[in-house]
């Protein structure tokens, strides 16, 4: 008896016990799962240092900021923060003290996200080893955005409250919107800004410039947005960071693919390309390019472009632009080689796309440094003419002006 | 699993998808001619053709090149078009230390093959991508464009 | 099928060898050593008794000539072929004294042997500073005519005549009776006599093959994949390893977290040295892999501060200083204080990486008896000290096994990644063969040495210079390679062409400033000290005329007439080069003549202007009277690739340093000079008499100062500092 009495004793613990032990592990799981969602990573770590550790600097016209650490250091993390805390500050904007962030950080997306979402971010990074490492102070006067992370100046326009499911809209839609709108925080980048630095919201994912990259059109318009594209394709792009013939990641996109939408699972891909694809169609910015014949050849009289990209390029891309090697390295098709203002084929140029974490045939080196503003603006030239058959033309200051950019 | 046919030869490797092409041939079918030297695609030394057209092994999965037909300059000289290639890079004596050569010659095949027309521009354009360290670029202009005279597609 | 080829390759060579020393007992003859070397070395490296030499060498290598029973006829090399053609060029040799055609002769790389393979002029066992045939002319053709005298002496024996109606040809003896022998079959007997007291060269008015364009031995397996390098070489058992160094230059392992890297499929071992973390695999791929995935904690040491703003900050500095002095003729101070004018420039110039295609690889199996190394190297006696005093075997139980070179440039005169191969072979029980990613060999190169040239100089009321002081500021590659630097504190090699200018001047004091980098290890480069001193010199002379409005070929003329050898180059660069015929706007011509390696060079630059900073090289015009010529088709080879190579640099090159770790890691950083970049080099061959001078470094030395000479000719604007990127100009 008292065996029996022991045993079950021992089976309704071990069973209380394992239950909430799942619980927790099924929180974590979330947690992580949801923070890759929301890429807390890209910003709050600095290059070389611990994820989640911060002190990423965005550099302003009139200071600098620095994002801070979220791993649970008590001292120099959250390891000190209430649920109430972290749920404020991700709702609301406003840290322990009571101080408002600056909108670099996407609380008026976060907003959108439940309570019980946010608390397992929370046990998520609480979960992490705590790193002492404090960031340096914030030094800024008026702050007003420079580059692409920090375009979410929005002090004026936070819209304040959960996301709501629309009942007449599907399960999948529902999800995608969710991402899209909460955690993903799509249109911090996406959406043009208003007057004010708030997303403007007649224009939703109209697509907007930042730090000289073009965040472009995801609406679901045919003519500009997404909406040609089918469900699969972008569901590639989200994966591989590419969609053959229609849009290569590169720049905050490529970050953005390689630290959050490759990790997320297949169901919430699709949900969030069915939610794209129904978005209010925008036509505006980029129209959708035709590709030109693939019967393009290298071009019979030299030329300074063709020369750097004979040099350079040809050896991935080839002059048809196919891509002999590798799906990824299409150039036919790309807005990037029928924008006239050349915005992300410049970054690309001068950036390349070096994650180790893509495949060989998906990495590009950069060509920023070899090659000087007139070779880069015959190259950017060349391809738009060549690539884009537009009658465009980029100039030596539009590189250094580009590369000025970058440099902040 | 990844099965790869090269110079007319299937072969069934017990390796990942993602290892670039140059290391199946090198490392595991013992094909050495293909070189190393940059794996960025930025020098041409591995170059080999992939239904007749030069591209950078060192960039390209194994996994991507199934049904594809993969030439290697050990196999290359069947070509008669070829043999006159290597016949010219040894009737200019173009190769110094020899090493990016293998690659010079694939790429300087494929030109040669593909075009009816070529001049020293499309010289310059072809070769653009393979980086010889001994500078041997003079010579194989020359023996290129001795080839093109002789199979008469060279344009003055 | 490459193991096999290897195997069968050196079951083959050792086969060849050892019947030859003990069973077939083969001719060997030696060159004469130089006076340098012991008498007892020079007696064993002539020695003809069977077998004398066998018991001593390994291998049985201990010449430079061995005739086999079946007719053909071993070169020993002294000398690496790295794409210079010197196996050609020695085989040349041989062959015309021994009678022989070239396609008799197989070329086997020598063992290290200080005794032996010395080079005189380079004072120990390399191959490098541009004086292979310089150093191999006299011996390798006196080993050939020796060998060819006892051959002809033994046919004599046997049909009982005089040598002297004897005569070889194509490998046989001839008799005057219409008797042949092959040399075949001579050589038991022509073993057997002792070494002809003289021996007498063929006059070149009788050379056949000396001076005539041949056909390279070594090209035919290098246009259809079979030529193996280092980099190809499979030895049984053998794994790949690759590794990585600290980034920072003297930096060391903290820790290593290797749980991914050992998760990769293929990866074996992986092996923590000092300053590096090495992985082996079942191949490359898996090893880059691996090693990307490793978690490794870094002490970075002392050099993490270091940047290039500081090194150059210190260069400028040193240049104004004194230091000690290298030459000094006549009273520069005086003439500065009483010249009509001074003159003052600081030129610099950029670190530089090797780069060749082959990265650094080597093949090392270390066990318990002995330690292989199939190894590229310029120095194979040093590879064998380094090996023993790893293992810490004797340098005898170091077999080391000379590969084909693809590309050095002075790269593999060093031996750190022999020195890293071994240490990960003496960790594992395996062969291993490591090859460096492009990165790691860029990153961890010995970089040329940056340099500041600070010269002043007086000039007379006719505008040419009584003298010139020349202050030189930068780093020892002597003093890091000898292991310190000679009493007087001089770095030789950084002072080159300073302290000899070909100008007459009567007034000359150079000053060596010794400033170390510390932030990177620093070494020879293609054109050593005579491209630094060439570059400074060059540049400054002709800044000079153009003060002096004297047009620049007629003022270094005025300054020569006590070299006419020099003057002949100019008056045949002038010619061929049209540099008196006048040019449109915007085109300019350069040009910058130097006496270096035993050569005399000239070089001219044609070049258009095109924008503001385009520049289409319109000619290059180079004129070398290299003395004697062996193979016109290796030296014209030589001065094409060597002007490109240097000309590539001037274009394009400089490695920078950012917080104590080199900034470039690919060719998409460190550019390299391509096809449609490469003008047409005119290389013209002066006939001559002289002795043979060398032509490896020579177009490398004069390309930079003619090329930026001849951007001031056609821009107007005097660039000092190296690249020419560097002051915004780029290749149309």
């Amino acid at each position: 008896m008292r065996t029996l009495v022991y045993g079950l004793l021992a089976y309704l613990m071990t069973g209380a016990g394992m239950s909430l032990a799942s619980e927790d592990a099924a929180m974590l799981e979330k947690g992580k799962y949801l923070a890759k969602a929301a890429d807390c990573v890209a910003c709050h770590t600095a290059p070389g240092k611990e994820p989640y550790a911060g002190g990423l600097a965005f550099e302003l016209p009139f200071g600098t900021l620095y994002s801070p650490n979220i791993t649970p250091d008590r001292e120099t993390g959250i390891g000190g923060w209430s649920d109430e805390q972290f749920v404020k500050a991700l709702q609301e904007g406003i840290g322990p003290e009571g101080d408002h962030y600056y909108p670099a950080f996407p609380y008026t997306s976060y907003t959108k996200m439940p309570r019980e979402d946010i608390l397992a971010i929370k046990a998520y990074l609480f979960s992490l080893d705590p790193v002492e490492q404090s960031a340096p102070e914030n030094d800024i006067a008026f702050p007003f955005n420079q580059r692409w992370g920090l375009y979410f100046w929005n002090l004026l326009f936070l819209d304040e409250g959960r996301f709501e499911p629309d009942p007449d809209r599907s399960e999948d839609w529902n999800r995608g919107a969710y991402l899209v709108t909460g955690p993903g925080h799509c249109g911090e980048c996406h959406t043009p800004r208003n007057l004010f630095q708030a997303m403007d919201s007649s224009e939703r994912l109209a697509g907007a410039d930042l730090g000289g990259w073009r965040a472009y059109n995801i609406s679901g318009s045919d003519s500009h947005g997404i909406g040609t594209w089918t469900e699969e394709q972008l569901v590639n792009y989200f994966r591989q960071g590419y969609a053959e013939g229609l849009g290569v990641a590169g720049g905050p996109m490529a970050e953005v693919v390689d630290l959050s939408l490759r990790h997320l699972n297949d169901r919430d891909l699709r949900a969030i390309a069915t939610y794209l694809k129904q978005t209010e169609p925008q036509a505006t910015g980029l129209p959708r390019p035709t590709p030109l014949a693939d019967t393009l050849a290298a071009p019979e009289q030299p030329g300074l472009g063709s020369k750097v990209f004979a040099e350079a390029c040809a050896s991935c891309h080839q002059w048809n632009g196919e891509g002999n090697q590798s799906p990824a390295a299409t150039l036919a098709g790309l807005k990037t080689v029928h924008d006239p203002k050349a915005r992300n084929l410049m970054g690309i140029l001068m950036e390349g796309n070096p994650a180790s974490s893509l495949p060989v045939n998906h990495r590009m080196p950069d060509f920023g440094t070899i090659y000087n503003d007139y070779e880069l603006s015959a190259l950017a030239t060349f391809v738009l003419q060549h690539f884009g058959g537009l009658d465009a033309e980029v100039t030596p200051e539009q590189i250094r002006e580009r590369q000025a950019a970058a440099l902040h | 699993m990844q099965t790869v046919k090269v110079n007319n030869q299937t072969h069934v490797v017990d390796v990942p998808g993602d290892m670039p092409l140059l290391w199946v041939l090198r490392d595991i079918l013992k094909l050495t001619g293909t070189k190393f030297g940059c794996g960025i695609a930025q020098c041409g030394a591995c170059t080999v053709h992939m239904d007749g057209q030069p591209i950078r092994s060192c960039v390209l999965p194994v996994g991507d090149v199934s049904g594809r037909e993969i030439t290697t300059i050990e196999a290359i000289g069947e070509q008669p078009l070829a043999q006159k290639v290597q016949r010219a890079w040894l009737d200019h004596e173009v190769a110094q230390c020899g090493y990016c050569q293998s690659g010079q010659i694939m790429s300087a095949v494929a030109l040669l093959a593909n075009n009816n027309r070529i001049d020293d521009h499309a010289i310059d354009q072809a070769m653009a991508g393979n980086i010889c360290r001994c500078a041997t670029y003079t010579r194989i202009r020359s023996a290129i464009q001795d080839v093109s005279e002789s199979v008469g597609v060279w344009q003055p | 099928m490459s193991d096999n080829h290897l195997t069968q390759e050196s079951a083959s060579r050792r086969q060849f060898l050892k019947g030859s020393t003990a069973a077939m007992g083969g001719l060997m003859v030696g060159a004469w050593l130089p006076p340098f070397a012991p008498k007892s070395a020079a007696a064993a490296a002539v020695a003809t008794q069977k077998g004398a030499l066998g018991d001593r060498f390994a291998e049985g290598f201990g010449a430079f000539v061995r005739v086999g029973h079946d007719g053909r006829v071993a070169v020993i090399s002294p000398k690496i072929e790295m794409g210079q053609g010197i196996h050609t060029g020695i085989a040349m040799m041989v062959a015309e004294e021994l009678e022989v055609g070239l396609d008799q002769i197989d070329l086997q790389e020598a063992p290290p042997d200080a005794d032996l393979y010395t080079d005189t002029l380079l004072q120990f066992q390399a191959t490098g500073g541009s004086t292979s045939t310089r150093y191999t002319w006299e011996p390798l053709r006196r080993a050939g005519a020796t060998a060819r005298m006892l051959l002809v002496e033994a046919a004599a024996s046997v049909w009982k005549v005089e040598a002297g109606q004897c005569q070889a040809r194509d490998g046989q003896v001839l008799g005057p009776d219409g008797q042949a022998l092959g040399y075949g079959k001579l050589v038991d007997l022509a073993a057997t006599y002792p070494l002809p007291e003289t021996v007498e060269l063929k006059q070149p008015e009788a050379f056949r093959l000396i001076g005539t364009p041949a056909q390279r031995l070594d090209t035919p397996a290098k246009v259809n994949g079979e030529a193996k390098f280092t980099i190809d070489l499979d030895v049984p058992g053998m794994l790949i390893t690759s590794a990585r160094a600290c980034p920072v230059y003297g930096g060391t392992v903290r820790q290593v977290s290797d749980r991914a890297a050992r998760a990769i499929p293929g990866v074996k071992d992986v092996v923590v040295l000092e300053n590096a973390v090495a992985v082996t695999a079942t191949n490359t791929w898996a090893c880059f892999e691996a090693l990307k995935a490793l978690d490794i904690e870094w002490d970075y040491g002392a050099n993490r501060e270091l940047n290039s703003a500081r090194v150059g900050e210190k260069l400028h500095e040193a240049s104004r200083r004194d230091g000690v002095v290298a030459a000094e003729n006549g009273n520069i101070d005086q003439s500065l204080d009483t010249a009509a004018t001074q003159f003052e420039a600081v030129y610099e110039q950029p670190f530089l990486s090797h780069s060749p295609l082959e990265p650094m690889t080597c093949v090392a199996h270390v066990q318990a008896d002995g330690c292989d190394l199939w190894v590229g190297t310029q120095v194979p006696g040093l590879a064998q000290q380094t090996a023993a005093s790893i293992t810490g075997l004797s340098p005898e139980q170091i077999r080391i096994h000379n590969q084909w070179i693809g590309g050095a440039f002075g790269r593999r005169l060093d031996f750190d990644f022999i020195t890293q191969a071994v240490q990960i072979a003496s960790k594992v029980d395996y062969p291993v063969k490591l090859t460096w990613s492009r990165e790691e060999d860029m990153t961890h190169d010995m970089y040329r040495p940056r340099y500041v040239d600070r010269m002043t100089a007086a000039i007379g009321d006719d505008g040419y210079p009584a003298g010139w002081r020349h202050r030189i500021a930068g780093g020892s590659i002597i003093a890091r390679y000898l292991g310190g630097l000679p009493d007087n504190g001089v770095d030789f090699d950084a002072v080159e062409i300073a302290v000899d200018p070909v100008y007459h001047l009567d007034d000359l004091k150079v000053h060596y400033i010794r400033e170390e980098p510390e932030v990177v290890p620093i070494s020879w480069w293609r054109g050593v000290g005579v491209l630094r001193g060439i570059y400074a010199v060059e540049c400054f002379i002709d800044e000079l005329a153009h003060n002096a409005g004297i047009d620049p070929l007629t003022y270094r003329k005025t300054l020569l007439q006590h070299r006419p050898r020099v003057v002949a180059a100019l008056e045949r660069l002038a010619e061929q080069s049209n540099w008196g015929d006048p040019l449109p706007e915007g085109r300019g011509r350069g040009l910058a003549v130097g006496e270096v390696f035993g050569s005399v060079v000239a070089t001219v630059v044609e070049l258009s202007a095109v924008g503001d900073k385009g520049i289409r090289i319109d000619r290059l015009v180079t004129v070398v009277d290299c003395g004697l010529v062996t193979n016109p088709t290796s030296v014209k080879a030589q001065m094409e690739g060597g002007t490109l190579f240097g000309l590539s640099a001037a274009l394009f090159n400089e490695i920078e340093i950012e917080q104590g770790q080199v900034q470039q890691e690919n060719f998409h950083e460190y550019r390299q000079l391509r096809m449609g970049e490469a003008p047409s080099v005119e290389v013209d061959v002066m006939p001559s008499a002289e002795a043979p001078g060398g032509v490896g470094e020579a177009g490398t030395a004069l390309i930079g100062p003619a090329l930026v000479n001849a951007v001031h000719a056609a821009f107007g604007d005097r660039v000092r500092q190296l690249p020419l990127t560097r002051s915004g100009y780029y290749i149309v």
